[in-house]
């Protein structure tokens, strides 16, 4: 077993609020993200067992959405928002100053030791407080070069083992 | 004339909670619903107010509720639509963050007039904070009694539950957002029928958007009339626009509808970013035509943005000034449309990301005439034979960027580079 159990304990009491079962698939695979930072095939069979499913049901519409990577990423997932307003404001340069600041060659990489990884998005919701980028859960707003140099710099001495 | 109804408290940091929320009189439009109005006259009094629909179709929000048929034995639901991504728009995010009672208040006197027992509140997988604020105070609300078995006393029940996407514009569109709902892929359904009659799993539902939701409290307690006397005459009320782009003060502005699109980026905005020159504006939301400056004037209500040239959508306001490059915001638009595309339907699925590689290419300085019309013929192959908006909305940039901006693209193409180089900075 892969999601812990009260991972599948929180996915059990999602699908109880629901009047069909097969809706507790999203909620499922956020828990799962949640917990791992990916979902996984193997997930995706644990999540299909838990809520009584076919496992190509879970596979289908998790492969639908961005939200859900297959693989692990960086511990620090930044999201450059590329779209209109972010744009308009600088996008493309942030997320190439966040490469070179970071040392990655291209975007949708991950750092070496395993912190960070970047990529550029479509909107994400945040156009009056444009350029703005989303780490993990949070959003990071009306970005500056020394904004962003804070943050990386927050980001790194938060992490363990520093 | 800036009318603050639906924003009123949301600068205060402490109004997703419940204390303060009630304190401001959270709520009780929600128990005269309930004590004292019947699901008809409460579908009248929306009639009357005018409400329309603040997705971005503008369909008259009460006319949408009679849909619903009262006789059916099914169960009936509500979806509010807070799958906020069209590009430009993030004003459902600052009610849901800053006032969640608010929409769960209008969420439960729609629900009533409906006749529904269940609501859904459907959030973009990305509004962690949203969800986190909306699924306590959901919490709250039942620990009141406001939600749950009996409220007040009245028999009545409704049940509440937060659902979060996972990262797909198309489920902002009604008929895409069952389908996930259901746990299925997001792409959409041919209509009709239509949700009111055949929708979540099959049965009556209605889908509205945050911000039509969150003014249901304040129609109730202060009347049809009085919110029918705002705005104008077919477009009643105020309206939250988020201004974004190249402006000073960008921001999300409530101000009445068929306030001037001039105002708004002048007064409440501040004028243009380094006092630099106007060049177009997208008045509603990406999908929506562009303005050129000759359309300063327009006041900002569904029937006048038409009349303009464009369309009022979701409200968003990105505004473009002299050193921008045409090609370069028509194929950012592109990659999107091309992006989020489901698949479902092939003149959206190939023709958005035809018309993507085409910008693209002229962008890049390897374009040629002929890619003008092959960009017009993809954009009109696209409009009209799709089953959703989003092949239409695909289409409009390109179409438009084309019809105003022709001579840009035949110097990008001639010259083999931009104009004016968009080489925007971070500050």
């Amino acid at each position: 077993m892969i999601l812990s159990p009260q991972a599948r304990e929180k996915i059990v009491a999602a699908a109880k609020q629901y009047p069909q079962v097969k809706s507790a698939i999203l909620p499922a695979l956020h828990v799962a993200n949640e917990e791992h930072g990916y979902v996984s095939d193997q997930m995706y069979r644990e999540i299909a067992d838990l809520l009584d499913l076919k496992c190509v049901d879970v596979a289908a519409a998790a492969s639908f959405y961005t939200y859900f990577p297959k693989a692990p990423r960086g511990r620090y997932y930044i999201q450059v928002c590329r779209n209109i307003s972010c744009a308009l404001l600088g996008a493309r340069h942030l997320s190439t100053y966040l490469q070179e600041k970071l040392g990655l060659k291209e975007l949708g990489e991950t750092t070496p030791d395993n912190l960070f990884t970047v990529v550029e998005v479509e909107c994400l919701g945040s156009c009056t407080t444009a350029p703005m980028m989303q780490i993990n859960d949070d959003y990071y707003e009306n970005l500056t070069k020394e904004k962003v140099d804070q943050i990386i710099a927050d980001l790194k001495s938060r992490a363990p083992g520093r | 004339m800036q009318t603050k109804i639906l924003t009123e408290f949301v600068t205060d940091p402490q109004q997703h909670r419940i204390e303060t929320a009630v304190s401001r009189g959270a709520y009780q439009a929600w128990e005269k619903v309930v004590r004292e109005i019947a699901p008809d006259d409460l579908i009248e009094l929306v009639k009357k107010s005018g409400i329309r629909g603040r997705g971005g179709a503008g369909f008259p929000a009460g006319v949408k509720w009679g849909f619903v048929p009262r006789q059916s034995p099914k169960p009936k639901y509500l979806c509010c639509n807070a799958d906020e991504s069209e590009p430009g728009t993030c004003k459902d995010r600052v009610l849901l963050e800053n006032d969640p009672h608010r929409v769960i208040e209008g969420m439960a006197i729609c629900s009533f007039a409906i006749e529904s027992h269940q609501a859904f509140v459907y959030i973009r997988g990305e509004f962690v904070l949203a969800a986190r604020r909306m699924q306590a105070a959901i919490d709250e609300a039942y620990q009141r009694g406001y939600l749950g078995k009996n409220i007040f006393g009245s028999g009545y029940d409704l049940d509440m539950v937060v659902h979060r996407g996972g990262g797909a514009y198309i489920c902002g569109e009604e008929t895409a957002l069952l389908n996930s709902l259901e746990g299925d892929r997001g792409v959409t359904r041919i209509r009709p029928p239509f949700p009111a009659v055949e929708g979540l799993y099959g049965c009556p539902t209605v889908v509205n958007n945050v911000e039509t939701l969150s003014a249901l409290p304040s129609i109730v307690n202060r009347g049809a009339d009085w919110w029918a006397q705002l705005g104008t005459e077919k477009s009643t009320g105020t309206k939250l626009f988020s201004l974004s782009g190249h402006v000073k003060r960008p921001g999300n502005y409530e101000v009445e509808m068929g306030y001037s699109l001039k105002n708004l980026i002048y007064e409440k905005g501040g004028g243009i970013l380094d006092d630099k020159k106007l060049k177009v504006v997208i008045p509603g939301g990406s999908s929506t035509p562009m303005l050129t400056p000759d359309k300063i004037d327009t006041p900002l209500d569904f029937e006048s943005v038409v009349t303009a040239g464009s369309m009022l959508g979701s409200g968003a306001v990105i505004v473009i000034h002299e050193e921008t490059c045409i090609v370069w915001v028509t194929e950012l638009l592109a990659h999107f449309y091309a992006h989020e595309s489901c698949g479902k339907c092939t003149p959206c699925r190939e023709g958005t990301q035809w018309m993507y590689e085409i910008l693209r290419r002229i962008e890049h300085g390897r374009g040629t005439m002929e890619d003008i019309d092959t960009l017009l013929d993809l954009a009109d192959n696209i409009e009209g034979n799709t089953i959703c908006p989003l092949g239409d909305a695909a289409a409009v940039p390109v179409i438009s960027s084309i019809k105003q901006f022709r001579d840009e693209y035949i110097y990008h193409i001639e010259h083999k580079k931009c104009l004016v180089k968009s080489d925007f900075r971070l500050r």
